[in-house]
């Protein structure tokens, strides 16, 4: 693989959400660290997986990526162009070749705009298109990409079901024709039979469009059946990166293999045959993680030794990257995994910690 | 006998100046002692109505009607009154809901919420009360019980509220729990955990359980008994592995065909099913199914199919279904050929005669470990 | 069966492609909105008074049979000490303590009312939206300064709600002296932090929403994204709350004016300053009390019942 090949490259990524008290002043009191330190590249044509457990701070990377949250440090380099240090008209004129997909096609879409509005805000914004007879066409064109009618044009989004408001989220993306198409959690808000259909979708555009694709989801499932390459993340780290295949056959992070066996298969017989690896506990908050390798404290695998003090790099193991010390000696069946017992772990205020982590900084900023 | 009988179970919800909406039209299964049966659809499919009305769940409403029977153990729970059904509610018949944290009172410590049932149920007081409690949330995996009873919901994680909530259900030894999608909140690995326990629970006391997923892959792994539900009807039933392996409705070879499954190869096309669940067919004008329906046929239009019983226990509303393997699709369709041109490879993902072992777990996961 | 098989056939094929109606056009939210409203008792029982009282406030002095300034009680000598005379054939409602027509002061006391309502509202909606319109704008837009404008502006609303409201609109009216502008004034301020409030919280939250951060993806600007976007979809709740607190000016209007607040010139017939003027005969005649206040209720209802139907047909969780 040749550098040219590479669309992406994203060099030690951080983003670090303050977290912040007091009722006039605000002070800082901590970081939540949703993503520390992520290195990877998207070959040019190739869809790369992103999957991990709410938190691990997939969605925040996406939008990293993509400068709609600021990141903290690291580089973004976007066809040999540096998007973290690019000022802020040009970056707008950049958006137009990497575009996003999201996870609820109802609040993704304004609920007053109708579709023709909805797809000709972005050629409006670009310029794209001579005049509004010529911007029809485009849009025609992008309907029958995604497989929408027509008359749709005229229609609000609350007219639609769910895997057509889906289609339009991703016409939206489709009609200033990018290059990186960013798809956050793309079909886990749609009926199981429709998400084939927008899986399939996506599949048939990239095959005809040649389109770069960055796939987040928490479904392993889905993530590897459209992924060439999967990235594993855990509390804002990579922790493997391997082709689909290989991640399947031969998952070398003890977090992978725990992940692979939680997820359930539509098929009674490999469901009784599997071994289970049962997590103990939760996922410890991102605010406060542990030391050393992240996962040490619900691994099975852990070993007395290096795993709580030394943060593993992600280093290559045959065809795999994987940020685990002991990696080697866990394929070769040297080490056994032992009982972990489970620590309690605080959400984060109200509610849900996660969402703390996914949610842009400031409130209401739409950087 | 079957501990739960549901005959011809059917609710209506009728709003001023609209047509009626039958979100539950007739389904009728039952659930035998010790028995996990899995009730699985898309959105609207009624599972979770159906849940509700057998609990007496339902809010009180104008408009609202429920038809049909659900027997349980030989009384009707459709036809007591709100005192009995209470105290059945909780002792005989528990549930599990979605989420967590709005089913658990926000302002009452766990430790209370769990010994009120003790209470009301099981007489039990003070610290009595106390000890069984702490017994109940270490028998679900709560670590260090004793401390959390004093918690507030919100100082507890999702996983462990969900845990909570199931040492609640399960307090008073209950002979059923029905668990609406329990798990569809949580994370996979904590997924694989509750799915865990509900097993073990099963396993252990003999409760029956019924859970209503729409997660395929849940049930495959958990149910013994499967009914597919849509557009408010039981379209199909079976025991799990027959339903896996040998779908026969077409709606239940489409949903499986639509799922990317973990142990399938990257670049293979999935089979999805056409349209919306929006596009149905009132049921009696014909199957509600048809229009998405590759395998539609005349016949599925004019009134609706009936539930065909095989011999083995299954059933199948469907008058055009898969052909079973190794029978030629023409003997099994009467005279009538498919309007539509293709049926799709049948069982789409059918299981393949040697699958591959689960990654790193099968007795000799590194057969093709790399140099 | 009713229908052939034919027909049925061809109705599976007709949803089977997903019913395209090419010819319709697409229905907006606000017509949604509407045809829900037009569908709810309530909001027509509102709109019906509503409409009857705005008729009333624009023709109202060609309808009343004597005028409202005119002391026929008096200068009949039916007006004695102690001695109000209620209806007879001509006067349906009876006389004032002045000898003026009670029913011809009602009715052109609705203008009145109607412009003390109106015109307090729009006050409030005017400097309450501008001043949340801000604070939302600052707070999206973000940054330090942004940060710092927001909430300074939160503070000074936070220090206005802290006063009771009436509080404030006797000290407004006692400052301006007494009239007709002043409670509107008065009346209007003291509905500005709800204003501000509501659309500073409606715009933050939708601030938030996916679409916005799809329109910044797109990399259109971000003025352009809080005028296209985010200030249109958090219009909503501010048109109802501006109809439910019409309602509430009304009420607040004539409360100032029973406590001598309102317009001094008593020949401009005001529900409340009429209200105002009837306690002092409330033993000798109650229904002088008894006609403006109902009328100010059943006004208050209309705009309370229209305003809850809106909010009702405007919430976005009853939307499908």
């Amino acid at each position: 693989m040749t550098d040219t090949d590479i669309l992406v490259e994203v060099r030690d990524l951080k983003v670090h959400f303050p977290i912040t008290r007091g009722v006039i002043f605000d002070r800082t009191v901590g970081h939540v660290k949703a993503v520390d330190g992520v290195d990877l590249r998207i070959p040019r044509g190739k869809t790369y997986g992103l999957v991990g457990e709410s938190g691990c701070g997939k969605s925040t990377l996406g939008r990293a990526l993509l400068q709609l949250t600021p990141p903290t440090a690291g580089q973004v380099v976007f066809d040999g162009v540096e998007l973290t240090t690019l000022p802020a008209g040009r970056l707008r004129t950049m958006r137009r070749r990497m575009q996003m997909i999201f996870q609820d096609p109802m609040s993704s879409l304004d609920p007053r705009q109708n579709v023709e509005s909805i797809l000709t805000e972005g050629l409006q914004t670009h310029g794209i298109g001579t005049d509004r007879n010529d911007r029809r066409r485009i849009i025609g064109e992008t309907l029958d990409a995604v497989g929408l009618p027509r008359w749709a044009l005229s229609r609000y989004p609350h007219e639609f079901s769910g895997g057509q408001r889906q289609r339009i989220g991703i016409a939206r993306a489709l009609v200033l024709g990018p290059e990186l198409i960013v798809a956050d959690e793309p079909v886990s808000a749609l009926d199981v039979s429709i998400q084939a259909q927008v899986v399939n979708l996506l599949d048939e555009l990239q095959d005809s469009l040649g389109l770069t694709y960055l796939v987040i989801a928490h479904d392993l499932a889905v993530v590897r059946h459209i992924s060439d390459v999967v990235g594993v993340m855990y509390l804002g780290a990579l922790v493997e990166e391997a082709p689909s295949d290989r991640l399947y056959r031969e998952p070398l992070h003890p977090y992978t293999r725990a992940l692979m066996s939680a997820v359930p298969v539509p098929d009674p017989d490999v469901e009784d045959r599997r071994e289970r690896i049962l997590l103990a506990g939760d996922l410890p908050s991102p605010a406060n993680p542990p030391s050393g390798c992240r996962f040490h404290t619900r691994c099975p695998w852990a070993q007395p030794t290096r795993c709580a003090d030394e943060r593993p790099a992600l280093r290559p193991v045959g065809a795999s990257r994987v940020a685990c010390h002991w990696a080697e000696q866990i394929a070769g069946g040297e080490l056994r995994p032992h009982a972990v017992s489970a620590e309690v772990v605080r959400p984060e205020g109200e509610g849900e910690a996660p969402g703390v982590v996914s949610a842009p900084s400031e409130p209401g900023s739409y950087v | 006998m079957a501990l739960l009988e549901v005959d011809d179970l059917s609710v209506t919800f009728t709003r001023r100046g609209q047509r009626p909406v039958r979100a539950v039209d007739g389904v009728s299964f039952s659930v035998d002692a010790g028995e996990v049966v899995g009730l699985v659809g898309e959105s609207g499919c009624g599972k979770s109505v159906t849940s509700l009305a057998i609990m007496g769940l339902l809010p009180r409403q104008p408009g609202l009607r429920i038809g049909g029977k659900a027997v349980f153990d030989g009384t009707d729970l459709l036809q007591l009154d709100d005192r009995s059904r209470r105290d059945i509610r909780g002792r005989d018949v528990a549930m599990v809901f979605q989420d967590p944290l709005s089913s658990l009172n926000p302002v009452i410590p766990i430790g209370l919420q769990v010994t009120e049932v003790l209470t009301r149920h099981r007489g039990m007081k003070g610290a009595e009360a106390g000890r069984e409690a702490a017994r109940l949330l270490d028998r679900v995996g709560i670590p260090d019980p004793k401390r959390r009873l004093k918690e507030y919901p919100h100082q507890l994680s999702g996983g462990m509220r969900q845990r909570a909530l199931i040492a609640m259900a399960v307090a008073c030894k209950p002979r059923l729990l029905i668990a609406d999608e329990p798990t569809t909140a949580l994370d996979v690995t904590i997924q694989a955990q509750i799915l865990e326990l509900l097993k073990e629970l099963v396993r252990d006391s003999g409760t029956a359980l019924v859970m209503i997923t729409h997660d395929l892959g849940v049930v495959a792994g958990l149910c013994d008994t499967i009914n597919v539900l849509y557009a408010g009807r039981v379209v199909e039933t079976a025991r799990r592995r027959p339903l896996f392996r040998q779908p026969r409705h077409p709606y239940t070879v489409g949903l499986l065909g639509s799922v990317p499954r973990l142990d399938a190869g990257r670049g293979e096309r999935l089979n999805p099913i056409p349209g919306s669940v929006r596009d149905v067919l009132p049921w009696p004008d014909g199957c509600a199914f048809a229009p998405r329906c590759s395998r539609r046929v005349d016949e599925c239009v004019g009134e609706p199919p009936e539930m065909v019983l095989t011999h083995d226990g299954r059933g199948y509303r469907c008058v055009n279904p898969a052909p079973l393997p190794g029978v030629t699709p023409a003997a099994d369709v009467r005279a009538t050929a498919p309007t539509a041109a293709e049926p799709g490879p049948v069982p789409a993902q059918a299981v393949p005669d040697d699958p591959p072992p689960a990654p790193g777990l099968g007795p000799a996961p590194h057969e093709e470990e790399q140099p | 069966m009713t229908i052939a098989p034919g027909k049925k056939k061809q109705k599976i094929d007709r949803l089977a492609e997903l019913a395209a109606r090419d010819d319709e056009r697409g229905v907006s939210l606000w017509r949604e909105a509407f045809r829900r409203l037009r569908r709810n008792p309530a909001a027509i029982v509102g709109a019906a008074i509503l409409a009857v009282f705005v008729i009333v406030a624009v023709v109202g002095p060609f309808l009343a049979p004597y005028s409202p300034s005119d002391t026929i009680g008096i200068r009949e000598g039916l007006i004695r000490p102690g001695v109000i005379p209620g209806a007879d054939g001509d006067h349906w409602l009876g006389y004032d303590h002045q000898g003026r027509d009670e029913f011809s002061r009602l009715i052109v006391g609705a203008r009145q009312t109607l412009l003390v309502g109106v015109v307090s509202t729009l006050i409030g909606l005017a400097v309450g939206a501008l001043i949340g319109g801000v604070a939302g704008a600052a707070a999206g837009l973000g940054g330090r300064w942004g940060r710092w404008l927001d909430s300074t502006l939160m503070r000074f609303i936070d220090m206005m709600l802290a006063m009771p409201s009436l509080l404030l609109a006797v000290s407004i009216a006692a400052l301006l002296g007494a009239s007709l502008t002043t409670v509107m004034i008065a009346v209007g301020v003291v509905s500005v932090p709800v204003f501000a409030r509501l659309l500073r919280g409606s715009m933050i939250s939708q601030a938030n929403s996916d679409y916005v951060l799809a329109a910044t993806s797109l990399g259109v600007r971000k003025p352009k994204i809080a005028l296209t976007h985010v200030v249109p979809n958090s219009l909503a709740p501010v048109i109802v709350q501006a109809t439910l607190t019409l309602a509430t000016a009304i009420i607040e209007a004539a409360a100032l004016s029973f406590l001598g607040l309102g317009n001094p010139d008593t020949s401009v017939p005001e529900w409340g300053v009429m209200l105002a003027e009837a306690q002092q005969y409330l033993d000798i005649r109650p229904g002088l009390a008894v006609y403006p206040a109902l009328a100010i209720i059943v006004t208050a209802l209309g705009f309370t019942l229209l305003g809850e139907a809106m909010r009702e047909a405007l919430d976005p969780k009853l939307r499908k």
